[in-house]
């Protein structure tokens, strides 16, 4: 029954839309004001193009100031505080361009809007000028390129060999993180053939190389404060971006094709929570490549650690090895007794849980 | 001496059309298999209106999702049936699948085909002074291609396991494996199929738009008389033709990869419990490949509604268009660079980092002919007499958008400033504004500037003055905040950002464009009544309602096949002698002779009398 009478409201509304409409146009026959090339509505349109610049400029101000808080997101690493400084220097120069182009559009509309015998100046080019709005705008922008070009170097530039590594996954749909572990630091090859989710490894881990014994996988992502952190980023099935906004870092996940991103944070978890005076906050990881069906759930936490409580957490995490011990069995034999060892393995229990 | 020789033939083929002109074909021939360049602009036209309104439509169900995360859609199930969860909500795939195919819609079947389509087939023969297209089977063939494209298109909306869902950049290995998300299974076969024909319909349109310009202009129009219109038409149909068999190379080798087992985009993929045996391949080319295509795509709908803009701008400022010279220089200059800088929407693809520099470098080098153009119009408007026709203010809108969101440009070209915002509302802000928005303006500003050259009738301009502000308020409404939403780096193509502290601040702004969006796209009807009620029930119009200088103003009110009765003028001066001093008029057409306006020739004009030849006299003569 309601939507009955929206329907017929709708009717209704349209009808009297159209008989106005043909008032309009009947009235506009009977004063001949169809005939004439510039109507009065030519002022009106002129009025509302200063109406639309000074409502428009006032919302953007406003909300920009206001809420400056709130559309920022503090930045926690080296390099992001480059990033923002770009960005800023970037949003100056053409929020200047922005208000500047703006108001001439909007003011030359209205100032020179049709007037009875007036006639327009002709003027169809000037090269002074022309050069004038070629040179600068290029000066400009070649400035902007440099302050883009030191930061983009920086940020790509190779990691220290001293830099905490560490492999970020990206599958359908979660991110998965990899150390090296404390007893050698190396990262144990993968070999994609080796997935295998039913027995629990996510990663295609090698155990055939020594170095993936004390490998460890841990639920979370912790990394030191201050200390340089390189991402060693792969995905397993279709394309993945990793992208942690506090820290300015983004980069996709290829499959194949292995990629990295170095940086190093500023702010502990901790000092985050107070800064913001929220107790709940963590940094994340979430996606930005378009994976498919869960795309926009792809989140990791992401605990930033005083580097002490760091390697403290990571001396107490278990190794991949330790929690999948049916793996031993694929360790060539000659391996084994060294994976035992270093994966932390206690060889009491093994015996009795075989 | 090749002009004069066509010219010669194309006088003795006039003859023939004399007598064309009183038998009309029948419905068959007239309006469906028609191979009169008019006809086929609006063919294009309506096709496009169409898919504008699907795109759009499409665009509303997301925004839906988006601003009322909460909302009961239950009420969408007879439309969309199975595509509503049993919960009433949006399913998340279907959700991909609508931005995916919004885009996809919106950039091809919209912004190239309806606004290239429409504007280069109708205006190309009529300003440069040719009776038709040079090859008018080819252009007919040019929209069947495309009419094929669309139905397989449209049809893909339609099965079961939903349309394309991997974004319009179609990026494998999601868009290759069915097993990652159900869009890419036949729904992906079809999107692939369809974009293959609509390549073929663009290339032949391309050539004879091409074709056209550089041989059949009439007498005296030469290249720098030519409407900016048609520089940019001419130079976008280069583009096109440049690109667009890349993209179809990028498609062939994924329907291998998808169909026949090759390995170009795929390598160590593990899915559903599986190894792929694919290995080698590389997903990063195919990002090369498409963007190869994409990024002077851009141009390719952008161009066109720049060089609308130029000529309405200069009409109804009553004013030369500012810089003529370095209006042409810029468009060229645009499209040469257009090409060398598709990497940069690869800076955090995971490509060399130094590629990054060299793009970042070339992509700020756009920006300089972006602004001379942008200069070159606000002086166009300095000291005016502007009227504010329909076209007219869409064509301010234009500009205002070109603006806005092209300076967003120079954040996203800095491969630095890129890392945090690629990928976020603030990509979709900028391109919407400055490609989306500005194109859909001068596609606007087109049709209701040669409305009347196209159905001999008036649209109604009150009518069009407010389907301007609301449409031009709604567009800024819509997409200015996305800026801010944005820089707090919520990510593109996400169906909720429920699960995110971070990310949930801006319920209230996102609910804002969603009511702007639903707003924008009900202006559109108020356009859509007066673009079919003025088609047969419009003022008539003169046949110079603009008092306009391009050729075009010159034919009947409405041209018929071969678009001139008689001769088809010969032009004699560029077509923005607005305001001479002197001149009695504020405008003087191409096609009247410097002979006729002493009083208002510059001194190198007058030299120009001696060889404007008897053809002059007689136009001379045949006033007095």
């Amino acid at each position: 029954m309601f939507e009955v009478i929206i329907a017929i409201g709708a009717i209704l509304l349209v009808v009297i839309l159209l008989t106005l409409f043909r008032i309009g146009t009947l009235v506009n026959v009977v004063k001949g004001t169809d005939k004439k090339v510039v109507s009065a509505s030519n002022k009106v349109n002129a009025a509302l193009m200063i109406v639309f610049m000074l409502a428009g400029f006032g919302f953007f101000f406003w909300y920009s100031f206001t809420y400056f808080e709130d559309y920022t997101i503090p930045v926690a690493s080296v390099h992001g505080a480059n990033v923002d400084t770009t960005f800023w220097i970037t949003t100056g120069v053409t929020g200047f361009v922005f208000v500047l182009t703006n108001v001439l559009l909007f003011v030359f509309s209205f100032k020179y809007q049709h007037k009875e015998g007036s006639r327009a100046t002709f003027f169809p080019d000037n090269v002074k000028l022309e050069i004038a709005w070629t040179v600068v705008p290029a000066i400009v922008l070649a400035t902007l390129v440099f302050t883009g070009l030191r930061a983009w170097n920086n940020i790509t530039s190779p990691a220290s060999d001293d830099a905490e590594v560490i492999e970020v996954l990206g599958y359908q749909f979660a991110w998965g993180v990899r150390y090296p572990g404390v007893k050698d630091n190396q990262l144990g090859d993968y070999d994609y053939r080796l997935i295998n989710d039913k027995e629990g490894n996510l990663f295609g881990i090698d155990v055939t190389d020594e170095n993936s014994y004390d490998d460890f996988v841990p639920l979370e992502m912790h990394i030191p404060k201050g200390k340089e952190v390189l991402l060693n980023i792969r995905a397993r099935d279709v394309l993945h971006s990793v992208f942690i906004p506090h820290f300015r870092l983004k980069m996709d996940a290829v499959p194949g094709m292995p990629t990295h991103f170095k940086f190093t944070a500023t702010k502990s978890t901790q000092e985050m929570r107070s800064e913001l005076g929220d107790p709940e906050f963590d940094y994340f990881i979430t996606c930005t490549e378009i994976c498919g069906r869960g795309h926009f759930s792809m989140k990791l936490k992401v605990i930033v650690d005083e580097p002490e409580d760091y390697e403290a957490w990571k001396a107490e995490q278990p190794t991949w090895l330790k929690l999948n011990p049916d793996y031993l069995d694929k360790v060539p034999a000659d391996k084994r007794e060294l994976a035992i060892i270093k994966a932390g393995i206690n060889k009491e229990e093994l015996e009795a849980s075989l | 001496m090749a002009t004069a020789d066509i010219h010669i033939t194309e006088e003795t083929h006039h003859d023939g059309h004399e007598h064309d002109h009183d038998h009309h074909g029948n419905f068959w021939t007239t309006y469906i298999f028609s191979t009169d360049h008019k006809m086929i602009a609006k063919q294009f036209l309506i096709t496009g209106i169409f898919w504008a309104l699907i795109g759009g439509a499409l665009s509303v169900i997301f925004r839906l999702q988006l601003g009322f995360p909460e909302a009961q859609l239950e009420w969408l199930r007879p439309i969309l049936g199975g595509w509503i969860t049993p919960e009433g909500k949006l399913d998340p795939e279907f959700y991909l699948a609508l931005v995916t195919m919004h885009g996809t819609i919106m950039v091809f079947f919209v912004l190239t085909a309806g606004l290239s389509g429409t504007f280069a087939n109708f205006l190309i023969p009529l300003q440069i002074g040719a009776r038709d297209m040079a090859s008018g089977f080819m252009n007919m063939l040019s929209y069947w291609f495309f009419f094929a494209s669309s139905v397989i298109m449209f049809i893909s909306l339609f099965i079961e396991t939903g349309p394309a869902s991997g974004g319009w950049v179609i990026y494998p290995p999601l868009s290759a494996l069915p097993q990652a998300v159900n869009g890419s299974g036949l729904g992906m076969t079809l999107w692939l199929v369809a974009m293959a024909l609509f390549i073929v319909s663009s290339l032949l349109g391309g050539i004879n738009y091409i074709a056209t310009v550089i041989n059949l202009r009439t007498k005296g129009m030469s290249f720098a008389k030519l409407p900016l219109t048609i520089w940019a038409l001419f130079l976008t149909a280069v583009i096109g033709l440049l690109s667009f068999p890349v993209l179809f190379a990028a498609a062939l080798l994924l329907i291998f990869d998808r169909s026949f087992g090759t390995s170009f985009y795929l390598s160590d993929i593990y899915i559903n419990g599986e190894a792929l045996p694919n290995q080698g391949g590389s997903p990063i080319l195919f990002q090369h490949l498409f963007w190869f295509l994409g990024h002077p795509e851009v141009y390719i709908v952008l161009l066109p509604a720049l060089g609308i803009t130029s000529e309405v701008i200069a009409t109804n400022s009553r004013k030369p268009i500012f810089g003529y010279k370095a209006m042409v220089g810029s468009i060229l200059f645009i499209a040469i660079l257009s090409f060398v800088v598709w990497a940069h929407h690869m800076f955090v693809s995971g490509m060399n980092p130094f590629l990054g520099s060299v793009f970042m470098l070339l992509t700020l080098i756009i920006a300089v002919p972006s602004a001379v153009k942008v200069f070159n119009y606000l002086t166009t408007l300095w000291r005016g007499n502007i009227r504010f026709t329909p076209a007219m203010l869409f064509s301010i809108g234009l500009v205002s958008f070109f603006i806005s969101g092209g300076l967003t440009g120079i954040h996203l070209g800095n491969s630095a400033i890129d890392i945090q915002l690629h990928d976020t509302y603030f990509v979709v802000a900028h391109f919407h504004l400055v490609m989306g928005s500005a194109s859909f303006f001068g596609m606007l500003a087109g049709i209701y500037h040669w409305f009347p050259k196209m159905f001999g009738r008036m649209m109604d301009a009150k009518l069009g003055y407010i389907h301007f502000w609301l449409t031009f308020v709604g567009v800024y409404l819509v997409f200015f905040p996305m800026h801010y939403i944005g820089i707090a780096g919520y990510p593109r193509r996400y169906y909720s950002f429920t699960n995110y502290d971070v990310f949930n601040s801006f319920s209230d702004l996102n609910m804002l464009v969603s009511i702007a969006a639903i707003i924008t796209l009900a202006a559109q009807f108020i356009f859509l009544f007066n673009f079919f009620y003025s088609m047969y029930r419009g003022r008539k119009a003169s046949a110079n309602p603009w008092q306009s200088n391009t050729l075009e103003w010159t034919t009947p009110v409405e041209p018929g096949h071969g678009n001139w009765p008689g001769e088809i003028p010969t032009v004699y001066r560029w077509p923005y002698d607005y305001s001479k001093p002197g001149a009695k008029e504020d405008y003087i057409p191409q096609h009247i002779p410097f002979s006729m306006t002493p009083e208002s020739n510059l001194p190198h004009e007058n030299d120009m009398i001696k060889l404007e030849g008897d053809e002059a006299k007689v136009v001379v003569n045949e006033k007095k």
